[in-house]
């Protein structure tokens, strides 16, 4: 059997909260992380975010929910989250990441972290099928989803308006026989 | 020329009216009954519903509606007797992209193939792009919804994405459309 929470430069794991709470807060400053990742720039509180992970601890672990922390194996820091949602219905998983840690932007994490989630998500969960939508101007992001593997499948044109200018999301997808094939043709 | 003489919610055949609390939960439920309606209007699991699960259904749209504000739902209906024909709901309207998503259904078979889907997608483009002042509108049609798929290309919809095999249903996998249609696409096309 594989040990599936290691990569060979990130692994996946869920501490406790207080750590993520901090460096969430940190993260959500940084707009520019947070315009590539796709979020709203509401600057929560470090108490909402508290909440929102408390009540994930809650609710506890769910079949159609899986958070992670992603930590560099190098030194055990926490440099990003992995969130990946399920539907149940469908075997079809939709993955987020962001690693929210500039410092460790552009060296391979993202990479290591979309492949550490794809042989969870085929291997255990048993999907069909991952998704993802990410910005037109996030090429980084880009490079690495097609690394791990990840299909260009179309863009919503010109569906996200900012700083006055009209671009594109683009929609990504791998299904289960693509992932498997890539395995095959790695270890040959 | 300024139109506001034009009717919005009014079509040739069919108009746009608020949802009926008393009359309209029973007429829904018999069309949850219907398995292939729910299957082309849907990806989640079709299931039938009782009338008084579709009134608890309504109370919570409307609720989401007046908490949201990014949520336009209108009922169909017959201009000739008034009979509850569908629905036609723009959803996830993003404000500050100007964006939305459309989502159109004739719920009962007789009322199908009789032209009424196009009067109100041609009523709920006029709304999105004339009156919310949307950019661009996107609708999400399985492979399997010819119908559908249809009717979009002919109001100039392109199709963007091809979301392969995202679907699980008959023992198959299916692909899932996303269509969009943009502002200016839709003036050309009401003008020619």
């Amino acid at each position: 059997m594989k040990e599936l929470f290691y990569g060979e430069l990130v692994r996946l794991s869920l501490g406790e909260p207080e750590a993520y709470v901090r460096a969430e807060v940190r993260w959500q400053r940084d707009s520019e992380f947070v315009r590539l990742a796709g979020g709203n720039l509401e600057l929560p509180s470090e108490k909402k975010i508290k909440e929102w992970a408390e009540k994930r601890i809650e609710e506890g672990p769910q079949p159609w929910r899986y958070s992670f922390d992603i930590r560099s194996l190098a030194d055990d820091r926490l440099i990003g989250f992995l969130g990946l949602w399920v539907d149940l219905m469908h075997s079809e998983g939709w993955v987020g990441i962001g690693i929210g840690e500039r410092d460790a932007w552009s060296k391979g994490f993202g990479t290591d972290t979309m492949k550490i989630c794809l042989r969870y998500a085929f291997w255990e969960l048993g999907l069909q099928r991952v998704s993802l939508g990410l910005h037109e101007y996030n090429p980084r992001a880009r490079r690495a989803y097609e690394k791990a593997g990840f299909q260009m499948e179309g863009r919503t044109r010109k569906d996200i308006l900012r700083e006055g200018k009209r671009t594109d999301t683009l929609w990504m997808g791998i299904l289960r026989e693509e992932w498997l094939a890539l395995q095959n043709g790695e270890k040959a | 020329m300024f139109d506001i003489q034009t009717q919005l919610f009014e079509g040739q055949d069919i108009r746009f009216g608020p949802i009926d609390h008393d009359k309209d939960p029973e007429i829904e439920a018999r069309w949850t009954h219907d398995s292939d309606f729910m299957r082309m209007m849907d990806v989640a699991p079709a299931r039938p519903l009782s009338a008084a699960m579709v009134k608890k259904q309504y109370e919570k749209l409307e609720k989401k509606i007046e908490e949201d504000k990014n949520f336009y739902y209108f009922a169909i209906r017959a201009r000739e007797d008034d009979h509850l024909i569908g629905r036609a709901v723009i959803q996830w309207i993003e404000w500050s992209n100007g964006n939305g998503h459309i989502r159109l259904g004739i719920g009962a078979a007789e009322d199908r193939g009789k032209g009424y889907g196009a009067q109100a997608l041609q009523m709920l483009l006029r709304f999105a792009f004339a009156e919310l002042n949307l950019f661009r509108v996107t609708a999400v049609v399985p492979e399997y919804n010819e119908a559908a798929v249809a009717l979009l290309k002919k109001f100039g919809f392109t199709q963007e994405v091809c979301r392969r095999k995202s679907l699980e249903r008959d023992g198959r996998r299916w692909d899932l459309y996303v269509f969009g249609l943009l502002k200016d696409a839709w003036l050309d096309h009401a003008n020619s």
